[in-house]
């Protein structure tokens, strides 16, 4: 009963996530200037993010919340990084 | 999946409910950067991913392992406490550099974005389509070269 509830909303999960991604992506891919490149990248960061901490609720294993947030550290750090670009035109002054 | 067996019917509807809405939520917000009109309304789109997305994804974590392992297991809530005090920075930088770019481009605030012909049709893009014709960029006629 439980495992049915629980495989149904880990599979929705999932497949929300995962298309939310593809959106991002497309974004990324569309542009039309370099700060919704940018702005998609961070999105699409968060949402593979979520997508592990599902992946890790699927499979019982406590150990995907490491990889989730070593994603979301290098998520920050990137965006910081091209924002701060897209500002000066160089990151370290 | 047996361990999906493990939890009560009660506990999985919980978790389930979550789950679903924090996924609906990601899922809207990407809709949102995909659908909304100029940068800065597509700025606000992905906070519905960061801020609600993320708190039930982990809501529903910390319930199922604390259930599961019969402690409190809250270390995901490292992630949700980093993702709330990082995701303000980072849109604050970003809109801030798409603010000054837009302000050296010229452009009125709320920009219809600007379309690619216009760049063609400038000489800056002239200058660029010589370049990648030929390798060097022609002399335009005005000016005749040495």
């Amino acid at each position: 009963m439980s495992a049915v509830i629980l495989q149904f909303a880990l599979g929705y999960a999932q497949i929300a996530v995962i298309l939310a991604l593809c959106l991002a992506c497309w974004r990324v891919l569309k542009g039309p200037r370099a700060q919704d490149r940018v702005l998609g990248v961070d999105a699409m960061y968060v949402n593979a993010m979520l997508l592990f901490l599902t992946v890790g609720m699927v499979n019982g294993n406590i150990f995907f919340f490491e990889a989730s947030m070593v994603i979301a550290i290098l998520g920050f750090v990137t965006t910081a990084c091209a924002a701060k670009f897209l500002m000066r035109g160089e990151v370290i002054e | 999946m047996n361990h999906l067996n493990d939890l009560p019917p009660w506990m999985a509807i919980l978790i389930a409910t979550f789950l679903i809405i924090g996924s609906t939520l990601a899922l809207l917000g990407s809709v949102g950067l995909v659908r909304l009109r100029s940068y800065y309304q597509r700025l606000h789109a992905p906070t519905l991913s960061y801020s609600y997305g993320t708190l039930m994804t982990i809501l529903s974590s910390i319930l199922m392992f604390s259930y599961l392992e019969t402690r409190p297991v809250v270390h995901e809530l490292v992630i949700g406490v980093f993702v709330m005090i990082t995701a303000p920075i980072t849109l604050l930088m970003l809109g801030r550099a798409a603010l000054r770019r837009d302000q050296d481009a010229k452009l009125a605030h709320e920009e219809a974005v600007p379309a690619r012909e216009t760049l063609r049709a400038s000489p800056a893009g002239k200058l660029i389509r010589d370049v990648k014709r030929s390798g060097h960029p022609e002399p335009s006629p005005d000016q005749p070269g040495p």
